[in-house]
């Protein structure tokens, strides 16, 4: 296997006295799909700056592509869309895609098809200006994807699209990934990455405190699995009391299970027989995983 | 690397295009052109003079104090505005280098400012000529007045690049660029006339204020220009001193283009340094 698109190694950078980003090390490979977690000021901002080269660590190593970031190879191997992209008001949509696929070397016929892609084939002779935010986030992911980056970088993407179009945009970024491309996409909205992603960074004020698959992260946060046991309205207090839990309507039981407990809970239920009408099993959700880590932290500096 | 120069020039036109710039600064070097060349020229219209040479003398000066004003207004945005509005970093992230980004910035803004000259006093020229009925002598003149301000206009972009890429804040950068106009072009001349009135005779006129003179862009261009213009058609104080220059007159232009290398050099090693 080759050496991965982004090898990030131990880096740490600090501003006056503020420690963003602390020992942080992290390798995305082609055809992979990262999710960078964290609260605003974390560091992924920061994260994302040092491989653009906009920045310096103050030590450790960033490799794109295995060249420094800055440099002509890696600038040609990294697109990147930021947070809140801009564009020059006065350029039509197409005219701005026109202008970063010459500046990638990418033949002008694919500009037409990018526009297309992200759904902006209507409004591609309309002037930036007159865009909406989903829009210029969408122009933003037009430009970016031209010329197959080998390394897609994406800021906070889906800040401000409307969930329809946030499907969209994530399957163009499977899409993307399938085609060999390796993406780091951050993210404070959890919920819609869960399927999205094959692996999970965490960062805690400028340290990774989890960089896992979410299965990985489930099993080994031990955050429990939600069981929802329905009942009828004369049995639910006899279910209750059999399984224990917390009634959280007139006729389901709640309960909490530790991932390893799952078969002997799931046979106690159905041990109880016609008393139950329905249940159903919820894996922890990246939002309590999330929580779960960067919380963590935090205990073990109190304790 | 052309490419990319091209690119970033080609769209910097645009722009220009589109938001009016080109036009506006077409009609204000055509009216000021067109009242100097129709309204001041008027008395000496029984003189032997061709009247495009005595318009030509006083779009001189005009270009002088409205080229770099121009120049300066089209660049003090061009990196600073780009750090602003935030549409720097994806440009910065995409494979461009910075210093092919600011050539390519210079390119377009020079084309921009080009085309104003180019029309402006172009149109003012014919506009002259036909009303005038000039005898054509002029020409060459009005031709080397425009080649010359848009040299000036060159070395007036460069300054205000070195502006723009220093501060963050379009309005900083704004207030600089007026800054730098005000001190290099008005402040200046007027300080060197000043003393030059107050010394009139002096080793400072005679040896060290011709110096003085071509050090400025503004000053070098103005003194180029009349210093080749037929002495005879003007009667200003400086065609006296043009006329008595201790250096040819071509150390003015290479004034210009030393200014121009030199604030793009600047301008391009402050820009490296910048994070975006």
């Amino acid at each position: 296997m080759s050496a991965p698109v982004l090898q990030i190694d131990q880096v740490s950078k600090t501003f006056q006295s503020i420690r963003a980003l602390d020992g942080v090390s992290l390798n995305v490979a082609a055809g992979e799909r990262v999710a960078l977690l964290g609260h605003n000021g974390a560091g992924k901002t920061t994260l994302f700056r040092l491989i653009l080269g906009f920045t310096k660590p103050d030590c450790g190593s960033i490799r794109i592509a295995g060249e420094d970031p800055g440099t002509d190879v890696a600038r040609n191997a990294v697109s990147y869309l930021p947070e809140s992209v801009m564009f020059p008001k006065t350029l039509t949509g197409r005219e701005i895609v026109t202008f970063y696929a010459r500046l990638k070397s990418v033949p002008k016929t694919e500009v037409d098809p990018l526009l297309e892609r992200v759904g902006l084939a209507d409004a591609a002779d309309r002037y930036a200006g007159t865009y909406s935010k989903g829009m210029r986030q969408r122009l933003g992911l037009a430009q970016a994807l031209a010329g197959r980056p080998r390394l897609l970088l994406l800021d906070e993407p889906t800040s401000g699209l409307d969930p329809l179009s946030r499907q969209d945009f994530y399957s163009l970024v499977d899409d993307v990934a399938a085609a060999g491309s390796a993406v780091l996409l951050s993210s404070h909205s959890l919920s819609e990455l869960e399927a999205k992603t094959d692996r999970v960074a965490i960062l805690r004020t400028g340290q990774l405190v989890a960089n896992a698959s979410l299965e990985q992260l489930q099993a080994e946060s031990a955050v429990p699995l939600r069981i929802r046991v329905r009942a009828r309205h004369d049995s639910v207090v006899e279910v209750n009391e059999r399984l224990g839990g917390a009634r959280i309507n007139g006729q389901s039981v709640e309960l909490l299970c530790p991932v390893p407990d799952k078969m002997s809970r799931l046979a106690a239920i159905s041990a109880l027989g016609p008393l139950v009408t329905d249940f159903d099993v919820s894996q922890p959700s990246l939002d309590e995983i999330y929580r779960h880590y960067s919380t963590r932290a935090e205990k073990e500096r109190k304790s | 690397m052309t490419g990319s120069i091209l690119t970033v020039a080609a769209t910097e036109i645009r722009i220009g295009m589109r938001n009016r710039w080109v036009v506006l600064a077409a009609l204000m070097l055509l009216i000021f052109a067109l009242v100097l060349g129709l309204v001041g020229t008027s008395p000496t219209g029984t003189v032997k003079s061709d009247p495009l040479v005595v318009t030509v003398a006083s779009l001189a000066t005009l270009s002088m104090y409205l080229v770099p004003l121009i120049a300066l207004l089209l660049a003090f945005d061009a990196i600073a505005g780009e750090v602003d509005r935030g549409t720097i970093q994806l440009v910065l992230a995409s494979p461009i280098s910075r210093s092919a980004f600011l050539a390519g910035k210079f390119l377009g803004h020079l084309g921009v400012l080009g085309f104003a000259i180019v029309l402006g006093y172009g149109a003012a020229g014919a506009a002259i000529y036909a009303v005038t009925g000039a005898s054509g002598d002029g020409l060459a003149d009005l031709v080397r007045l425009i080649i010359t301000s848009i040299a000036l206009g060159a070395a007036f972009l460069a300054i205000g690049y070195v502006a723009s890429a220093s501060v963050r804040q379009t309005g900083t950068a704004a207030a600089l660029a007026v800054g730098i106009w005000l001190i290099a072009v008005v402040l200046y001349d007027l300080g060197l006339f000043g003393a030059l009135v107050a010394n009139a005779d002096g080793l400072f006129a005679k040896s060290v204020f011709p110096y003085l003179l071509v050090a400025s862009p503004a000053d070098a261009f103005r003194l180029y220009n009349m210093a080749l213009l037929d002495s005879g058609a003007t009667t200003t104080s400086l065609s006296g001193i043009a006329d008595a220059l201790p250096f040819p007159a071509e150390l003015a232009l290479l004034s210009l283009f030393g200014w121009t290398l030199a604030a793009l050099v600047a301008a391009a090693l402050i820009f490296r340094r910048l994070e975006p």
